[in-house]
């Protein structure tokens, strides 16, 4: 066989009509990427930089940022030093920005809010010039804590454009006055909910694989029409809204819920089980909602097994249940795995079931982020937990991967 | 064929299978089989064969009869205890095993010793020449390759009985003559049974000892392959298996089971009477295309028609030719490619000539 080499016009042509295709794909991909960009990578993008980026106090007071650079730490600033931080107050009080400040500085320096709005608020009314001469004296006048040289570190905390503060909280750390890393006082909380929510999600998980894998093999196996009939069930929580299943959840498991009275009118127990505002109720409730994403993969990895394959087994003189393990079960491993993974992953972040029916003790992760992001208002803390749930999840694949292999998955 | 009651190995006595409780998939099947025989089970899909073979199997139960194995029924027994082997259409090789693995499987099932396993599955291995394949994947293996280890771990536990479902249907035709060729070499030098089931004709005609013909639940014909061809019972056998023309005709008389026939030109000719033909009836006269004759000097014939040419095709080892009947009808002939093939035009009259056992006369 020869080889008859392109000539120039022909590659050429080949090259436009490759450049071509490629454009018409991208043409069709093009506005969903669009969407994509805007409305899932952008926002996510910014709300993670929040965790760690946070420029508010060094726009609001550059001039004594600046300045408190050259300052030793010890002892106090010197006085012009402080004379600038003392007109940049002026400033914010005046474009009524001191708020923002205080806010700031109290999450470094607890209790210094006060401090500094009625500051902000004495300054106001001194002359600038006045200001410039004896800034110093006229903070040491408006509060004394101004002679504390704690409070200064701390605007100087305040000030840095990058933190890793927020990680350091959601690790339940902190910073030790020798500028190490120590363990925060007090009980642990986002670390030990952290844990939590990966065991709630790992327990959600089995419990969808032991109720969803006989129920997909069932589906896959049984004659089409009943088939059909039966798949319209596991999809009909698809088509009911999440809150109405949620809510319903409610009324079956509170005090003097269905389940209760159930049990009491059978004469099982006599006082309630205090079920709802549980543990149990975000499990129970979630393994319900979650179960279609379990069943939907492992049906259609089942729906491919010919029954050959057990067949099979059974010929060679293999019992059905060690015929099970050894056969099908392997081979049904990529839909399981995807089932898992997503159910696992949807679990880790779920929010809200676990903040309708979970109360206080079924509480998750997400409902802690969603509670700094609505009440507390502290997003950067809310970006950082949202960052290290990421992490932990990425973690947990790139794990999976390592050991089962992703490329097993299939979805369908 | 009825066999003598100790030579039966595997018997099908009266089994029926209905799935739906209202109608029969099969019906009454009865049929006795020899050890070492190699009997298929052919017929055009749903045609109740390859329920046959799943009620054999155990994958399917009975509705009513008995099957048994060397006198003792099987009917009731689990799949698993049946000690049958099997090769299905879609090889059913485990894909998360080794071709190692694989042949292994019934062997660790049966609680063989490492060593002895090992020693069987080169063995076995060797037997289907794949020894280099060990650590394989089956997904590495081309369609023929996955056949022969499919046949080996069918044959690797040494079961009396192989059932074969469709093994060849997924393979190409040179690849399918290839397995046909080892498919009875392992027969012939491992002397298991087999049941095999197919709808391809060619395959069951070069394998078989005996072939069961089946139709809508029913066995048409059990018979060896060349009586099959040769002496079809009835006009859908002869219909299913090679080639055919069907031509109309009126009994005159029958004697000596052989037919007079008037066509419905007015011509008559002699053919073999088919069971249950009676005279003054209307018939059906079967004669295959390569038994019929363009009239030339082949010397001596029993029936001779008239017909018009229509057309004419080279296949290449052969020329078909089409002609009309003047009665209506078509018929068509092979004629083996040579140099005396005539070069026909349409509307050109010609005539053709055969021999009156080589057609029968089958009840309209």
């Amino acid at each position: 066989m020869t080889d008859i080499p392109l000539t120039a016009a022909d590659r050429r042509s080949a090259r436009s009509e490759l450049g071509r295709r490629r454009m018409t794909a991208f043409l069709f991909v093009a506005p969903l990427l669009l969407f994509l960009l805007f409305t899932f990578a952008a926002p996510i993008g910014t709300m993670l930089v929040r965790g760690f980026y946070h420029p508010t106090v060094s726009t609001l007071i550059p001039d004594s940022l600046k300045a408190l650079k050259a300052w030793d730490r010890t002892g106090l600033p010197p006085a012009e030093t402080q004379a600038i931080f003392a007109a940049d107050l002026k400033r914010l009080a005046d474009e009524r920005l001191s708020g923002k400040m205080a806010e700031e500085l109290n999450r470094v320096v607890p209790g210094s809010s006060s401090l500094v709005k009625s500051t902000a608020r004495k300054i106001a009314r001194a002359e600038d010039s006045e200001i410039a001469a004896s800034g110093a004296a006229l903070l040491a006048a408006a509060d004394e804590k101004w002679t504390d040289p704690e409070v200064w570190r701390g605007i100087i905390t305040s000030g840095n454009t990058f933190t890793a503060d927020y990680f350091l909280t959601a690790m339940d750390l902190e910073r030790s006055p020798a500028g190490g890393i120590m363990p925060r006082d007090g009980a642990r909380i986002y670390v030990d909910l952290f844990i939590k929510t990966l065991k709630m999600a790992l327990i959600i998980t089995i419990a969808t694989l032991i109720l969803g894998y006989p129920l997909a093999h069932y589906l896959a196996t049984a004659p089409a029409k009943t088939a059909n009939l039966l798949m319209v069930f596991v999809l009909l929580p698809f088509w009911t809204s999440l809150l109405v299943r949620t809510t319903a959840w409610i009324a079956l498991l509170q005090t003097n819920g269905v389940v209760n009275s159930f049990l009491m009118g059978a004469g099982i127990t006599r006082s309630p089980f205090e079920m709802l505002y549980t543990e149990f109720s975000t499990i129970v409730a979630m393994t319900h909602i979650l179960l279609p994403f379990m069943i939907l993969p492992l049906y259609s990895v089942m729906k491919g097994i010919d029954p050959s394959y057990m067949r099979a087994a059974l010929s060679m003189g293999a019992r059905p249940l060690p015929a099970f393990f050894r056969v099908y079960l392997p081979m049904t491993l990529p839909g399981l795995s995807a089932g898992a993974l997503l159910v696992f992953i949807i679990s880790v972040g779920y929010y809200i079931t676990p903040a309708l029916v979970g109360g206080t003790k079924g509480q998750m992760i997400s409902n802690i982020i969603a509670f700094h992001m609505q009440q507390s208002n502290n997003w950067e803390l809310a970006a950082a937990l949202g960052t290290m749930l990421l992490v932990v999840i990425l973690l947990l694949y790139w794990v999976y991967d390592r050991f089962v292999g992703a490329g097993n998955i299939k979805f369908g | 064929m009825p066999l003598d009651r100790s030579d039966v190995f595997l018997r099908f006595d009266n089994v029926k299978k209905s799935y739906d409780q209202k109608t029969l998939v099969v019906k009454d099947f009865s049929l006795d089989v020899a050890e070492g025989e190699f009997l298929t089970l052919l017929g055009p899909s749903g045609s109740g064969k390859s329920t046959v073979l799943m009620m054999l199997a155990g994958f399917e139960s009975v509705t009513s009869g008995d099957i048994s194995i060397s006198g003792k029924s099987i009917t009731r027994t689990a799949p698993y205890k049946r000690n049958i082997g099997m090769v299905f259409q879609n090889y059913a090789l485990f894909p998360h095993m080794t071709i190692a693995e694989n042949l292994a499987y019934p062997l660790q099932v049966r609680k063989m010793t490492r060593s002895d396993i090992q020693d069987r599955v080169g063995e076995y291995l060797n037997l289907v020449e794949l020894h280099g394949f060990r650590g394989r994947y089956p997904g590495q293996l081309s369609g023929g390759q996955r056949q022969r280890v499919a046949l080996a771990r069918a044959l690797i536990f040494e079961p009396s009985l192989i059932l074969m479902d469709e093994p060849l249907g997924a393979l190409d035709k040179k690849l399918r003559e290839q397995m046909q060729y080892e498919i009875t070499r392992l027969h012939e030098k491992l002397g298991f049974t087999v049941v095999y089931v197919t709808h391809d004709q060619t395959e069951a005609l070069s394998m078989s000892t005996r072939i069961a013909v089946f139709n809508d639940g029913v066995v048409q014909q059990c018979a060896p392959p060349a009586e099959l061809y040769e002496k079809p019972s009835n006009a859908f056998v002869a219909d299913f298996i090679g080639e055919n023309n069907f031509v109309n005709g009126h009994v005159d008389t029958i004697a000596d089971g052989m037919a007079k026939i008037t066509l419905p030109e007015g011509g008559t000719i002699t053919a073999v009477a088919a069971h249950g033909l009676a005279a003054n009836t209307r018939c059906r006269i079967s004669v295959r295309p390569e038994k019929l004759y363009m009239q030339d000097d082949r010397g001596a014939h029993d029936n001779q028609v008239s017909v018009r040419h229509v057309t004419h095709y080279y296949v290449g080892d052969f020329i078909r030719y089409y002609f009309k009947l003047q009665g209506g009808g078509d018929i068509n002939i092979k004629f083996l490619n040579d140099s005396a093939a005539p070069d026909l035009k349409e509307g050109d009259i010609a005539s053709l000539v055969w021999f009156a056992k080589d057609c029968i006369a089958f009840p309209a």
